[in-house]
């Protein structure tokens, strides 16, 4: 029986799904905070902290995987602070629930832009983990695109792990 | 745009801050703002307010944005009330299925002031 939705399987992954992800995360930062994400020279600034907070959303239907954004604690107080307006020492209370809209605007934004995929791809409300001494195991096959980006030069970086 | 009363219905209370602030960025003078974090509260807000906006998302947890407005058709209370979806589900099949419902709006997220004011504006002249 042929599924009502075919799958992206990870081979058919594109390697221009990486710009577009870049992009999508992009605009939610220059809309939504008024701030421009910048390329790290290198990857040097990614080795020095460890991800302390990390929103997740699922996609389900014709493709199939888990988009999720890694900050440090400071990343997401500015991000709230850039949102609302709010002092960053204010922002633990809302720190959960915006990282959260951040992971699912991005995610809702990546798929709007990836070619027949909006109308056929439903979105999970987001998951969102404090700390960062855990491991993520996803069980079956996978591919995972990443995009490091700068914001405010502390690294933030979005990754999509797309399951068969 | 004086003295609206608008509902802002999101399931993120920093998103339903951020479409408040966006309201009177864009000129609208808001006499009260009423928050629910899903369609059924929404509902309810409807039935117990008399209320001249509202902003809803769809991805909602209890009852979704598409239900909602739905539901809302059946409550006499809300006849000419405009609804304008504020949602990261930008696809086309989205939007046809919420305009069709009644929805007379529809902003993807992420989103600036102005195309707030953009879709806002005119919902809210043309129910004058």
């Amino acid at each position: 029986m042929r599924s009502l939705y075919p799958t992206v399987a990870p081979e058919e992954t594109h390697p221009e799904w990486i710009p577009l992800l870049e992009l999508a995360t992009r605009e939610v930062f220059e809309l939504m905070l008024s701030s421009r994400l910048t390329t790290p020279a290198s990857n040097v600034a990614f080795m020095v902290e460890k991800p302390e907070i990390t929103a997740m959303v699922g996609l389900a239907g014709r493709l199939c995987g888990v988009l999720s954004i890694n900050c440090d604690h400071k990343s997401a107080a500015l991000v709230i602070s850039k949102m609302l307006g709010v002092n960053p020492e204010n922002a633990d209370p809302q720190l959960s629930d915006a990282m959260g809209e951040i992971a699912n605007m991005v995610a809702g934004n990546f798929k709007n832009k990836v070619a027949g995929l909006g109308d056929d791809c439903m979105l999970s409300t987001p998951t969102v983990i404090t700390g960062g001494d855990y491991s993520l195991h996803s069980l079956g096959d996978s591919v995972r695109l990443e995009v490091r980006l700068l914001f405010d030069s502390r690294p933030v970086t979005v990754t999509l792990q797309v399951h068969s | 745009m004086n003295n609206i009363t608008a509902l802002i219905v999101d399931d993120s209370s920093v998103m339903r801050k951020i479409v408040e602030r966006s309201l009177r960025q864009a000129g609208i003078e808001l006499k009260q703002v009423l928050e629910a974090s899903n369609g059924a509260e929404a509902l309810a807000a409807v039935k117990e307010n008399s209320i001249d906006l509202i902003l809803c998302d769809i991805n909602m947890p209890v009852m979704d944005g598409l239900e909602f407005i739905k539901q809302l058709a059946r409550v006499d209370k809300a006849k000419g009330v405009p609804v304008v979806m504020i949602t990261t589900e930008g696809s086309e099949a989205h939007v046809v299925q919420a305009l069709s419902s009644g929805a007379k709006g529809y902003i993807r997220k992420p989103f600036t002031p102005d195309q707030v004011k953009e879709h806002v504006i005119p919902v809210l002249a043309a129910k004058v």
